[in-house]
């Protein structure tokens, strides 16, 4: 009845909010482009823990010192955290000045914001020294809105006493090899895999590597392109994963478990309370530091790939991944840019891959790899034949917390794994 | 209502015959014929805090009404108007439907259980007890903690594989460890932390209105040959009225809006079992940056906190509020 009426002076009002909120953002901010002029680098960075925390700090510090003009506001913030913190301040239209990305949907979704500056011109010089494959998710219709520092990959990372326990002389290539020796952890009393069901992201690199390893590596980006997951393939992958499943080989409680609390994923491992899990290039330090001796398994741990799956398209070496990087606020001071490029400089990603957290994007820095499972990682990600982003970073937001929420749907063994695929193809083609 | 008339109104009989006439018309006359110079007085003490409230809570209200309409990712301004889509996929889905249940289960849970237990401890430490201020202390201790503080502590408690809960649970020969971690026993699993906190504040403000009543009464009604229990019955729970009704006002909004708590506890799993609507409307507005959505969540809490609220304060406050008005400013 009075629809139009009443929506129009609701206009009126959002307009008049908004209105208000430019008036407030134009003020504060310094926006001198003068590179020398004194300035503030507000910078929100993951590594909060040991190793990476007190490097990241010393090289700020280091930079301080040589630019006597530059100031840092470091804020060291837990994963979930900065995702929570982060949104409030894109949404506000406030990004801090130097913050952690992962590239693909969620940067693309700053990108079309107007947050984050392009810095193609800028980099162009670093850019030539870093992995192709670390610098795609960074790369936004050609263009540049990321720098990575870290380039990884998942695959699973197994206890070798266990496996020996078990009697498993050599890591599974196969899925069907896989769950054998899933029995065969069970049957010796010994939990096989961790999991951080409370988490879903880590749940969901499972079916994400199926669906690649059945459907070939270019499935997932088709689904995605044709919005629809509703196909042969990714139901298969749903499938295969409810095989896993049904073996009830998950450590107790762990749909309420988080990945790096004191009982969760990394610290199951690092006590030695599983067998294997099924994580990224950053397994062994989170393992280390959330174990109760602080120190992990040590060389009881060994890496594999993700193993076939007979009769599927896919091989084992496509690799399933992302890293970390930093993207660049649309405010940020001059001196931005060129902290990004001191942190990435060869001797800087020498540093940070020494800690053995760190993975280096650097072609020249990744002879200080010393950890022998990440040189295994990084040998297996230079021979990859192909490589796709993490699904809950490559998509939009809605669609890649769908996955994580479906998937989650199976791991709980709640949903047919063809009602979830209807699920995520009904956020595809509405997100 | 079924309590005996006569008890009843010797509490309240002069407050039920004064307030309905002169309390709100007085202060309609006032507001009609202001003095000179009333006028600015009023206008400088009122300015600031409407000014405060319009901005920080008219508009707010507004501006997600107004979203709520627009399919939104909240980058820049919305454009793609969609009615009311975003109400009925939200009525639509089983997750939200299923946070509406659940938000059911937890007021009904609180009402029988929670509430009736602070009454029962309110009850036992008004009776002479040696350490009974210890007793008071321990029970209102949990209240004291946030939100966040408790939750985290919970979950250390009932972590499955080394968790205190699971220790005790294990040597009676139970398992508690992954009560957060099973879809069938995490709501209740919350409930019960929820209890654990909010128990210790009702029990004090039952306790409180407890000691506001005059011994007389009691005595008098034991007097006349009550026993213990009519006494409580006929004398001490009317008498209580209006703070077990406010309490259970507190109670129906606070489930309501319920957030932290569930958000640390289990981040609403496993499997949406114990997700409440205030976590569904974080998940879509600050994970999945669907935010016309979300605001249309939000405003079906403000709807649902609203008429509840206005249907309560009618219908089952009016007296209270209206006696406590008259007691306050009148006769004390």
């Amino acid at each position: 009845m009075t629809a139009h009426l009443s929506r129009r002076s609701l206009l009126g009002l959002a307009g008049a909010g908004a209105g208000a909120y430019l008036l407030s953002a134009c003020s504060g901010d310094d926006k001198s482009s003068d590179p020398n002029a004194p300035q503030t680098i507000n910078w929100w960075h993951i590594q909060n823990t040991e190793p990476m925390l007190p490097v990241w700090a010393a090289m700020a510090n280091e930079y301080k010192t040589a630019h006597s003009n530059v100031t840092f506001t470091i804020q060291p913030l837990e994963n979930e955290a900065f995702k929570a913190k982060l949104t409030t301040a894109t949404q506000a239209g406030d990004p801090p000045d130097l913050f952690q990305s992962w590239g693909g949907g969620v940067l693309k979704q700053q990108v079309d914001a107007g947050l984050v500056k392009d810095l193609t011109d800028d980099v162009k010089d670093l850019v030539g020294g870093i992995l192709p494959a670390a610098m795609g998710p960074y790369t936004i219709d050609g263009k540049i809105y990321g720098i990575p520092f870290d380039i990884g990959m998942v695959g699973f990372w197994y206890n070798k006493d266990l496996f020996t326990r078990a009697g498993i002389t050599e890591p599974p290539t196969t899925w069907t090899a896989l769950l054998d020796a899933v029995r065969k952890l069970k049957t010796a009393g010994i939990t096989p895999v961790a999991i951080a069901g409370k988490d879903k992201w880590p749940a969901h690199f499972y079916w994400s590597y199926l669906a690649m390893r059945i459907g070939g590596v270019g499935a997932l980006q088709k689904a995605v392109d044709d919005k629809n997951f509703d196909t042969p393939d990714l139901v298969a992958a749903g499938e295969r994963l409810k095989e896993l499943v049904d073996l009830q080989p998950f450590q107790k409680g762990f749909l309420g478990a988080e990945y790096g609390s004191p009982d969760g994923q990394a610290a199951t491992m690092g006590n030695g309370g599983a067998a294997m899990e099924l994580m990224g290039q950053w397994a062994p330090a989170v393992q280390a530091s959330s174990s109760t001796s602080k120190k992990g398994i040590g060389d009881k741990l060994g890496f594999f790939p993700f193993p076939a799956v007979d009769g599927g398209k896919g091989t084992a070496t496509e690799v399933f991944g992302g890293g970390n990087g930093f993207a660049v606020g649309k405010d940020a001071p001059a001196a931005t840019i060129d902290f990004l490029k001191f942190l990435l400089s060869v001797d800087n990603q020498r540093r940070s891959a020494k800690t053995g957290a760190v993975l280096p994007t650097v072609k020249d820095a990744t002879d200080a790899i010393s950890d022998p499972n990440n040189k295994v990682v990084a040998e297996t990600l230079a021979k990859n034949t192909g490589f796709q982003l993490y699904l809950d970073q490559a998509y939009a937001p809605a669609l890649g917390q769908q996955i994580n929420d479906s998937v989650a749907e199976i791991i709980a063994g709640k949903k047919a794994p063809a009602a979830i695929l209807k699920d995520i193809t009904q956020v595809a083609k509405t997100a | 209502m079924t309590r005996p008339s006569t008890v009843s109104y010797t509490g309240r009989g002069d407050t039920a015959t004064d307030p309905p006439a002169p309390g709100p018309g007085t202060a309609r006359q006032r507001g009609r014929q202001p003095r000179p110079g009333r006028g600015g007085v009023l206008a400088v003490f009122l300015t600031p805090a409407l000014a405060l409230f319009v901005l920080l809570v008219i508009t707010p209200i507004v501006v997600a009404a107004y979203a709520s309409l627009y399919k939104w990712n909240g980058f820049g301004l919305p454009e793609n108007f969609v009615g009311l889509d975003n109400y009925t996929r939200a009525f639509g889905d089983p997750t939200f439907r299923g946070d509406l249940w659940r938000g059911l289960v937890l007021v009904l849970l609180s009402l029988t259980v929670q509430l009736p237990v602070a009454l029962a401890l309110a009850m036992l430490l008004n009776q002479p007890l040696r350490g009974r201020a210890v007793y008071r202390l321990i029970f209102f201790a949990p209240y004291v903690l946030s939100e966040v503080t408790t939750a985290v502590l919970f979950t250390l408690v009932f972590s499955p594989n080394r968790g205190l809960g699971e220790s005790i649970s294990t040597f009676l020969g139970a398992e508690a460890g992954a009560v957060f971690a099973d879809p069938s026993t995490v709501l209740y699993a919350v409930f019960l932390v929820v209890s654990w906190k909010y128990f210790g504040l009702y029990m004090m403000l039952f306790l409180a209105a407890r000691q506001g009543i005059p011994k007389e009464l009691s005595e008098a009604a034991v007097t006349d040959g009550a026993t213990a229990w009519q006494a409580f019955r006929h004398v001490t729970l009317p008498l209580l009225g209006p703070t077990i009704r406010i309490s259970i006002f507190l109670s129906v909004i606070g489930t309501i809006q319920l957030f932290d708590m569930v958000w640390v506890l289990t981040g609403g799993g496993p499997i949406h079992s114990s997700e409440t609507m205030a976590v569904t409307m974080y998940q879509f507005g600050f994970r999945r940056f669907e935010v016309g959505y979300a605001s249309a969540i939000s405003m079906v809490m403000f709807l649902l906190s609203l008429v509840f609220a206005l249907f309560y304060q009618r219908v089952v406050l009016r007296r209270d509020t209206a006696g406590a008005i008259t007691n306050q400013g009148g006769q004390r």
